[in-house]
């Protein structure tokens, strides 16, 4: 026995035809390098795939999906595995398609504004491509690792996409492998192609309707003006109030983003970014534009903070100061390993205006749990990631802090808000879905699921909380093979 | 036609989809001559009974409406906050449902993006009797498929749209608009070129070209909108126009969104990109045609003149040699369909879609895709 896992499975045959196809270095099947591939960045989930294939064309990927087409075997695809929702955790019986080696730029078309790419591309690549005068708005925090075919799956957002949106304003076209091998084409260039809106049903679908093998992206001048600053408050109800003002008062910073007292404590003794260990919270705002717009409003921002009563407010001179500002920010989440030796990240959104009463309901759980709760957010809408603490090595408290985060999961859907900003549902959230959606609405989402993937091999057990089949189309009315050549109506 | 009063809508469209009766829906009215040369249903249902604001929530900048709320008065209650929502399409008295189900846009599409970017929610009905809903009321979330959108620019062949949830803006304190005019196309090409590439914050940046005659028209409104006006007005004399810098604007604007629509006229949108504007130009004038776009976005709608529908067919055939073009506003007679071709994959897809949603195939299935 060599430890090749797949060959004692029915993936037997279809590994051979992969391993032709595909070449047999892009074919894995020894169990030591398929647990490389049994979790995503939720390390919750673990599932050895039954298989692991790396195609390196659009071409290799139809040839796989049609092998597992005709054999019924399930698939999942991944990019670079970074997703937080567990929604690239493998199927034990089928097979993992990375997506890794599809990482060619096409096309980069600045008179435009496109750049064309595979799914393996990383996101910050795309921005690198079309620098220095233009750049590719979402920006996730793994951007680094993270690759566009994942961030078109899960619809991806990040610090800035409350002014720029995200991944699904900007994508403009895609090639896509359906899970019967098809390849379909949707849009280009172009915006509003003909017909529905396809690709604003894909995107963010988790994997769970086809593969994209190519995808257009729209890119942006690079704004001339960045101005930075951190401002520190008592509270974060005192620095929520501020987010209010700001963005009533008809400013759409680049950015706002809000730490409270646990997650700057945590973060300056990883980073030493200078920010004060007894503020209550930490705010930062970024605005973005042209010089004359970006000054004039810069100066009302630092204003609203004064009059808030703000302890101190740090304004970035240059871009130094500007990263040590952001240092602290992206490193929060690392820098919980100070704090505890696990955490649990919830993505809840709730509507900007119930801050403060969620997170006094918040307050209230982390003592009722005994546990810490730090709180990092996308202050401008509303995207919550509350950091559940806690040690696993103790009994029963990994099972406390998954309750107590899912108590906090329902607060804020409770206050008219969402389970997942970013992050996705995935294997994670599923449990939840039913909080948003009644069964009707479930029921929509499953129509959209069979019209592409009846057989339901795309990346199964994942988004829906409960299986649910496709079945035949019911109803009574098929369209006459005159109707639909358009040479009858039926009336 | 009957016309089935808004209060049963989700009844009616369940006893259609039974029966296996075609029936369309109807907000505002302003837009039912869109692919009505494929056949008109039997039964109309209107939204008109759905027509209240269910909320507005200043605080989180958005709101929930039903299909029937006329945009103008929505957007009347939003601006007594201060805020608007970021849609501007033409029809004075179009209904948010029906802008939704049409796809409809204007000129701050350029900034602020289009349907599809300003729905965060939708409430449907299907022709078996369901009502469900997706998304939800806040503007960041990714919880389940994004059914918002796919029911954007459906034309009404999914399903009655119920309710939308949105996102609202600002409403722009001051505004300012840098224009300039060319008898040159290339001038004016140009000149649009390098606004869309400059780091300007516009509102709105477009163009029109018809008879010989041209303009460039970049919008700023902000706290220094002003100033951007004046940077605009900068680039448009160096591309090789006299450019002026106008405050009042609201008219000029509307000029441009009344390009989109014509009495009699067959309109056309044009799904292009930012370096076709000079061909666009030049095929416009062959056709005899007029034309308003959004220079950034490459969108543009073509108006061509009251002809012969024989001739405006010819027309539409010989602008989709080169483009993608849907075809809007048509007068009676016309022949060409409103879609066009698509992709033989991507319409294969689209029926199986139409077909889960409708299975019954009694929503609008004249204008399905």
């Amino acid at each position: 026995m060599d430890g090749r896992v797949a060959e004692r499975t029915d993936l037997g045959p279809l590994v051979a035809e992969w391993r032709a196809a595909l070449g047999d270095e892009h074919v894995i099947t020894h169990r030591h390098q398929l647990r490389t591939y049994e979790s995503d960045g939720l390390l919750q989930y673990a599932v050895t795939p039954g298989a692991v294939v790396l195609p390196g064309s659009t071409e290799e990927v139809q040839a796989v999906v049609r092998s597992c087409h005709h054999a019924g075997v399930p698939w999942v695809a991944r990019g670079a595995g970074s997703g937080l929702s567990g929604g690239a955790t493998p199927v034990a019986d089928g097979v993992l398609i990375s997506l890794s080696r599809m990482r060619r730029i096409l096309e980069v078309d600045l008179d435009n504004q496109r750049a064309i790419v595979q799914p393996g591309v990383t996101n910050v690549a795309v921005s690198q491509a079309v620098g220095p005068t233009h750049f590719y708005p979402p920006d996730p925090s793994s951007q680094i690792v993270c690759t566009i075919g994942g961030n078109v799956a899960e619809n991806s957002g990040g610090a800035h996409c409350f002014k720029y949106g995200f991944t699904t304003n900007y994508v403009t076209g895609l090639e896509l492998v359906l899970p019967d091998a098809e390849l379909v084409r949707v849009g280009g260039k172009g915006l509003d192609p003909p017909g529905y809106d396809l690709l604003g049903a894909f995107v963010g679908s988790e994997g769970t309707l086809a593969i994209a093998t190519k995808i257009w992206l729209r890119v942006l001048p690079k704004p001339e003006g960045v101005r930075t600053l951190v401002a520190f408050f008592g509270s974060t109800t005192q620095a929520g109030e501020v987010v209010s003002e700001i963005v009533s008062s008809g400013i759409v910073p680049g950015a706002i983003e809000m730490m409270d007292n646990l997650s700057i404590r945590a973060a300056e003794g990883y980073t030493g970014a200078g920010y004060p260990i007894e503020a209550g919270a930490a705010l930062v705002v970024e605005l973005d534009g042209s010089e004359a717009e970006c000054s004039a409003r810069f100066d009302h921002v630092v204003a609203i903070c004064e009059r808030a009563g703000a302890d101190s407010i740090r304004v970035a001179r240059d871009e130094t100061e500007r990263e040590l500002i952001w240092k602290a920010r992206k490193a929060a989440f690392a820098a919980m390993g100070r704090i505890a030796p696990n955490y649990y990240v919830q993505d809840s959104v709730i509507p900007r205006t119930r801050l403060a009463e969620v997170l006094g309901r918040i307050d209230e759980l982390a003592s009722e749990y005994g546990l810490q709760v730090a709180n990092v957010f996308h202050a401008g809408d509303g995207n919550l990631h509350p950091l559940v603490c806690y040690d696993g090595r103790k009994e029963g408290e990994a099972e406390r802090a998954e309750e107590c985060a899912g108590l906090i999961v329902k607060a804020c859907v409770d206050a008219g808000g969402s389970i997942t900003g970013e992050h996705g549902v995935g294997m994670d959230k599923k449990r939840y879905m039913p909080e948003m959606f009644s069964d009707a609405d479930l029921g929509a989402f499953q129509r959209l699921r069979c019209a592409f993937d009846p057989e339901q091999r795309a990346n199964p057990g994942k988004v829906m909380p409960t299986p649910r089949l496709c079945g035949e189309v019911p109803g009574p009315y098929r369209q006459h093979p005159l109707e639909q050549a358009g040479l009858a109506e039926r009336f | 036609m009957a016309v089935v009063a808004s209060e049963s809508v989700v009844e009616a469209l369940r006893r259609a989809g039974e029966a296996g009766t075609p029936v369309r829906f109807r907000g505002g009215g302003t837009k039912l001559g869109w692919a009505a040369n494929r056949g008109e249903p039997e039964i109309e249902l209107s939204t008109a009974g759905l027509d209240r604001i269910l909320e507005h929530n200043a605080g989180d900048l958005t709101a929930v409406l039903e299909a029937g709320v006329p945009l103008a008065r929505a957007q009347a209650a939003f601006a007594e906050a201060g805020q608007m929502l970021a849609l501007d399409p033409p029809d004075d008295g179009a209904t948010i449902g029906g802008i939704v189900a049409a796809g409809d846009s204007g000129p701050r599409r350029a900034r602020y993006g289009g349907v599809r970017d300003l729905v965060v929610g939708v409430r449907v009905a299907l022709s078996d009797g369901t009502v469900a809903s997706a998304g939800g009321k806040v503007i960041k979330n990714v919880a389940g498929y994004d059914l918002a959108k796919l029911f954007a620019g459906s034309l009404g062949t999914l399903g009655a749209i119920l309710e939308v949830s949105v996102r609202l803006h600002p409403l722009p304190p001051a505004t300012a608009t840098a224009a300039g005019g060319s008898h040159d196309p290339d001038v004016v090409a140009r000149a649009a070129r390098e606004l869309s590439h400059a780091p300007l914050e516009q509102l709105g940046l477009d163009v029109r070209w018809g008879g010989g005659d041209g303009a460039v028209l970049a919008r700023f409104g902000g706290a220094a909108s002003r100033e951007q006006a004046e940077a605009a007005a900068a680039i448009i004399g160096r591309a090789g126009m006299q450019p002026e810098v106008v405050d009042d604007d609201e008219s000029i604007w509307r000029v441009q969104r009344e390009g989109q629509r014509s009495a009699d006229w067959a309109v056309v949108r044009i799904s292009a990109t930012q370096t076709d504007l000079e061909d666009l130009f030049s095929t416009v004038d062959g056709l005899g045609g007029r034309l308003v776009g959004r220079a950034a976005l490459g969108l543009s709608w073509i108006q061509l003149p009251e002809r012969s529908p024989e001739e405006a067919d010819a027309a539409i055939e010989t602008l989709r040699r080169r483009y993608t073009a849907v075809v809007l506003d048509a007068p009676a007679g016309l022949k060409a369909d409103h879609w066009g071709p698509l992709d033989p994959q991507a319409r294969e897809l689209m029926r199986r879609v139409r077909e889960r949603f409708d299975p019954a195939g009694v929503c609008n299935p004249g204008a399905a895709p």
